[in-house]
């Protein structure tokens, strides 16, 4: 009996209530944003108005995100702790001892990265599912050649909407929830080591998410997720929601990097050496070293953005010295690296995975930790693919030709790796697994698209069509989302202690890999026969094309829908308890008693292997030992 | 030995989590619905309205404000307000519904100041029956580019009109919709031939939008204000 | 000796597939693809497309098969009795050869790509600067395009300057692009014609077709740029050298009112920030 478990006070539901949690916070979000606003309003002149009057006042919009925000985390109690310390008072661990809470304690600040993990699952899910309504929209609007749903301003919102939700919120979708989760668990840490800025960057990521939907009250924002300027720069009050979203999201993702590097390099337990890592932390490494770097290149430009906007500097304005070309290198000086965010988590799971269910120690774990590393470092060097047919000085593009080529190496590595995991192994069906098998399918057709992309003849046509648009959602939503719903079927029943129901989750599946190939597979032929991205009108022969693929979206949406159904019915209705270790994975976490206890381990683990001593006999073993019988 | 994280009496009975889910489901219906009403209702002023049909033809009378009134969401805004007959009852309209295939005489009252083309070769008047427009009675093919205030222009079908604006010693201008005709104004009217039936998009060119950079934010990307719908029938 | 076996009849599986799928996808899928053989560049573009669909249909059809036949063959068929497959964890060798066969692919589909894009300019965008620059001995038609929202103009500085509200090209000649915008960020893309150029305010971006006989092409907006970028198109048209001089004396002829109102020709506007009357 640790003394922090000894005595979970059980408390009336009601004065749960008071006291730091999410009410308070929102009641100092909405004090702060009203503050804000009157100080923005005060400083906002007509003076300051070069123009003319515009009739919004993006300073105080600004203002108002920014004091709503540090409202928002005061009313959390994330000033507690600095200010009693500042006061004299010792060091508490307040924060932690949330056990006596039930679900209260997934509304309020908890450092433990367990509760962390399920509410960044929740919370990022709620958002993901918005995004995915967004979808919905904007094919029912492309089910006509011609404006008729929505009507321009609307779809472009939608458009926006729908990909600044799905890049910026769902960057954290493996990181967020599971990492935090099973980092501490596969390398004998009992913590993160920053549980504070862990729970942070996830209530910041909700504050990020909310101040993205508030863009409706302001008009929207037309320009897309990568909101190019000087066209941002035109954009309503709107796109102050826009570059309010992004600096949060940037801030989370750059705290939660840091916060698991510093977790994986200082806080392994005695046995884990680099070696032994699992390949699912290796790549939680590649990534959160990228997202450590590459969110501040995202934060300056939206910086000078919002200058240009408010104090009415022009970094971004051709003509009075700034340059368009300034925003599109800073955006995607962060921006490629950021989809090797969103792309190598997946890539981390599924190696992860294969060898659970092949039965088989991971094939060449080297050379795919060689790959995770060589993603993450060459990522920093093709962003200008994206910027191919732009007019910068084209001396440099056969380089960033090269440099974008090259990234299959590494990505082949990868591939490698999963084909000598399975080969002559004892492949089990089960729906992570199978996920895992589509995003095989899925990231070869992403990824072999992309050579496309990167070459700069073919590019020419492909560049900025539908084929583009194909390409990058196979890779991110069947390389992520596929890999994002096997850790959820995989490790899903560790975090919740419940079983999801299989039938479902293999309809899910069937019904997901389907309709996403149908979907998505018309728009390459859609990109090559011209369609350029995102338009609200089509030339009329495409119209078929186009009504297949909505079609297919909207078999997505249903599909999702089934995800739904299983999430609510199985965790909160049928609620079938999952005790021990139904895929017998020999990894660390599924070693421990579920629910996992709140300091994880009693005793400090010892590890004698890597997580895939599979086929060594004896065949059982576990290869920690967590002394104390909890097994 | 370990204290479990969620106690079986943590949470419980059937009831509660029945509650829970509906709490749940009631938030998404209303976040969808808070969606679509917003969607749906935030052009103002996109309502469609039509020409009128007399004995000499189909008439259009349209008015181009500095700004519009006082309760609309957008005071400060530039916009064109509609009118059904020559009664001055003007609406906030920009969606404007036309017969197909034939000759349409449009009248449009020009009330705001004067901005200036970004790009000249705009002053010249393109797709108008005769080539030439009316400008206070007077047949005109160009006018001074930086004398323009709005464009009313219909790329689909070709149609480009300038609309000078007022003089910046004007005496007695329209501060916000509807503007009497008494005050100073531009008369600009033309005629265009529709096409088959479908809908086209209607623009402005001039950089009339204050404040925004290059002119071109806000009303000039809002239909409801400097954009709107030719709706052909 | 078991495992020599079964790669043995993957890879004939693969040998055998790819030498069926690879000739259909590169003769009879591949010269299909869009944007067709209507000017050098674009019938290059078809080229440089089914080399490329050459190549990658066995690459995805190794990974294909092997998965295919891994995931029948190694099924697990006992699924009560959780049995371990064997213990390998690597094989220095077969690592070896996949980093140099998949470096060599890729070292080679970058050389191709450099020289393709060397050979003629691709029809992309190059900047001010192009580093594949046509034949000089030919002098090319100018033409500029200038993208504001919502609409693309053309302008001839080998024809007085003339500005003309659509586009028509000569046939069998070299055309050098030049596009600019005025305001935001558009492309200018010509699709049939196999040309992307980004129009970027303040920049002169250069792209060279050359085009063979008359052909009518569509014109997009391939970047978001505002509330019309959907609405952003136009139809253009190659037609023959004699057509084209009689067409743009028309246009002469016809924009001659606001011709003096232009401003002298050059690579890049920046009109001023615009007075607000009123």
């Amino acid at each position: 009996m640790t003394a922090i478990s000894a005595s979970p006070s059980r408390r009336p539901a009601w004065q749960h209530l008071i006291g730091f949690n999410l009410l308070t916070a929102i009641v100092g979000a909405i004090l702060g944003y009203l503050i804000g606003h009157f100080i923005g309003g005060r400083i906002h002149a007509p003076s300051l108005d070069f123009f003319g009057d515009t009739g919004q006042n993006d300073i105080a919009i600004l203002l108002g995100y920014l004091f709503g925000v540090i409202g928002f985390m005061i009313g959390m109690g994330f000033a507690n702790y600095p200010v009693r310390r500042m006061l004299g008072y010792p060091p508490t661990l307040a924060e932690h001892e949330s056990e006596g809470l039930g679900l209260a304690r997934y509304f309020r600040l908890c450092t433990d990265h367990k509760v962390v993990g399920i509410q960044y699952i929740v919370g990022i899910g709620v958002f993901f599912f918005i995004g995915g309504l967004n979808a919905m929209f904007i094919r029912t609007e492309l089910l006509n050649p011609n404006s008729h749903a929505f009507g321009p301003n609307q779809y472009l919102t939608l458009v926006g909407m729908h990909g600044t939700m799905m890049m910026g919120m769902m960057t954290s979708v493996i990181l967020g929830p599971f990492a935090n989760w099973l980092v501490p668990l596969m390398i004998g840490a009992r913590r993160m080591a920053f549980p504070r800025i862990e729970a942070f960057t996830f209530w910041l990521l909700m504050a990020a998410g909310v101040v993205l939907v508030t863009t409706v009250f302001f008009g929207g924002f037309q320009t897309g997720w990568t909101g190019y300027q000087p066209l941002g720069g035109q954009g309503t009050a709107g796109y102050d929601a826009y570059i309010g979203f992004f600096a949060l999201v940037g801030l989370s993702m750059c705290l939660l990097g840091l916060n698991l590097l510093a977790t994986i390099i200082t806080m392994r337990a005695p046995g884990m050496t680099w070696s032994r890592l699992p390949i699912f932390v290796w790549s939680v490494l590649a990534t959160a070293t990228l997202m450590l770097l590459a969110s501040p290149m995202l934060l300056a430009a939206l910086l000078m953005g919002a200058f240009d906007r408010t104090v009415q500097t022009g970094f971004y304005v051709p003509g009075v010295g700034g340059s368009s070309y300034l925003w599109q290198n800073l955006f995607w000086v962060f921006g490629h690296p950021e989809v090797y965010i969103v792309a190598l988590p997946g890539f981390g799971i599924v190696l992860e995975l294969l060898p659970v269910f092949s039965r088989k120690p991971l094939w060449g774990y080297r050379l795919a930790v060689a790959g995770m590393l060589g993603v993450s470092l060459l990522s920093f060097f093709v962003w200008q693919h994206h910027l191919f047919v732009s007019g910068i000085n084209a001396d440099l593009r056969p380089f960033y030709m090269l440099s974008t080529e090259l990234i299959s190496l590494p990505t082949g590595f990868i591939f490698l790796c999963a084909m000598g995991t399975i080969w002559r192994g004892r492949i089990r069906f089960t729906v992570p697994m199978l996920f895992c098998l589509g995003w095989v399918f899925n990231f070869l057709i992403g990824g072999i698209s992309g050579v496309f992309l990167s070459d700069v003849p073919s590019d020419v046509t492909t560049h900025g069509s539908f084929f583009s648009m194909a390409h990058f959602h196979y890779t991110i939503m069947g390389g992520l989302v596929f890999t994002l719903f096997a850790a959820i079927y995989y490790w899903g029943p560790k975090m919740t202690g419940f079983k999801f129901n299989e039938r479902l989750g293999k309809i899910h599946f069937w019904s997901l890999f389907v309709a996403f190939n149908s979907t998505f597979g018309p728009l390459f032929a859609l990109g090559l026969l011209g369609m350029p991205r995102r338009v609200v009108t089509y030339p009329t022969n495409l119209q078929g094309l186009n009504v297949w693929v909505s079609i297919s979206a909207f078999v997505i949406g249903l599909s999702m829908l089934v995800f739904l159904v299983n999430l609510v019915w199985s965790q909160l209705f049928v609620r079938e308890p999952e005790v021990g270790n139904p895929w017998a994975s020999k990894s660390a976490e599924w070693q421990l008693p579920t629910p996992v206890p709140v300091h994880d381990f009693d005793r400090m683990p010892v590890f004698d292997s890597d997580p895939y001593p599979y086929g060594v006999p004896p065949v059982t073993s576990p290869q920690v030992a967590p002394a104390g019988g909890t097994a | 030995m370990y204290k479990p994280c969620r106690g079986e009496a943590g949470v419980s009975a059937p009831g509660k989590r029945v509650i829970w889910v509906a709490g749940t489901a009631v938030l998404v219906c209303v976040l969808i619905g808070l969606y679509i009403g917003f969607y749906l209702t935030t052009s103002p002023g996109d309502a469609s309205a039509s020409a009128v049909r007399t004995p000499v033809g189909t008439q259009l009378y349209l008015a181009t404000v500095a700004a519009s009134e006082l309760s609309d969401p957008h005071p400060t805004w530039v916009s064109y307000y509609q009118t059904d007959a020559r009664d001055q009852n003007w609406h906030h309209a920009t969606t404007y519904e036309l017969p197909r295939n034939s000759l349409v005489h449009v009248t449009i009252y020009q009330f705001d100041g004067q901005s200036g083309l970004r790009n000249p070769f705009i002053a010249q008047a393109t797709g108008v029956i005769g080539g030439s427009f009316e400008l206070n009675g007077k047949p005109t093919r160009t006018i001074d580019p930086d004398a323009a205030s709005h464009i009313f222009a219909i790329p689909q079908m070709g149609v480009s009109v300038p609309l000078a604006g007022i003089p910046d010693s004007a005496k007695n201008p329209c501060d916000n919709a509807p503007c009497p005709l008494s005050t100073d104004h531009e008369t600009i009217s033309f005629t265009i031939r529709t096409p088959g039936p479908g809908l086209y998009r209607w623009q402005c060119f001039v950089p009339c939008a204050a404040g925004y950079i290059d002119g071109f934010g806000g009303p000039m990307q809002s239909v409801g204000y400097m954009d709107g719908f030719i709706k052909v029938v | 000796m078991n495992e020599v076996h079964h790669f043995r009849r993957v890879l004939l599986i693969w040998v055998v597939s790819s030498v069926i799928f690879t000739p259909l996808v590169v003769f009879v899928l591949a010269p299909g693809i869009p944007p067709g053989d209507g000017t050098v560049q674009s019938a290059g573009q078809v080229t440089d497309n089914a080399v490329l669909f050459g190549l990658s249909t066995p690459i995805a059809l190794a990974v294909l098969v092997f998965f295919a036949y891994s995931l029948i063959v190694f099924r697990e068929r006992q699924p009560e009795a959780v049995l371990d497959g064997p213990p390998v964890r690597g094989h220095a060798g077969i690592q070896l050869w996949w980093i140099v066969v998949t470096s060599v692919i890729v070292l080679s589909l970058a050389g191709y790509g450099t020289a393709r894009m060397l050979d003629d300019g691709a029809g992309g965008g190059q900047g001010p600067n192009p580093i594949a620059k046509p034949d000089p001995s030919q002098p090319p038609l100018q033409v500029q395009v200038i993208a504001q929202q919502w609409k693309f103009l053309f302008r001839f500085p080998g024809y007085g300057g003339v500005e003309t509200a659509h586009l028509e090209l000569p046939s069998n000649r070299m055309i050098e692009f030049h596009v600019t915008s005025l305001d935001v960020i558009h492309s200018f893309w010509a699709y049939q014609l196999g040309v992307k150029a980004d129009a970027t305010p303040g920049a002169d971006n250069i792209a060279y077709v050359q085009t063979k006989k008359p052909l009518g092409f569509d014109i997009h907006c391939a970047e978001l740029c505002g509330v019309w970028h959907g609405y952003m198109f136009d139809k253009g048209a190659v037609v023959a050298p004699t057509q084209f001089t009689a067409w743009i004396r028309q246009q002469q002829v016809r924009f001659a009112p606001i011709r003096k109102s232009l401003p002298p020709y050059s690579t890049t506007y920046f009109p001023e920030p615009q007075k607000r009357a009123g």
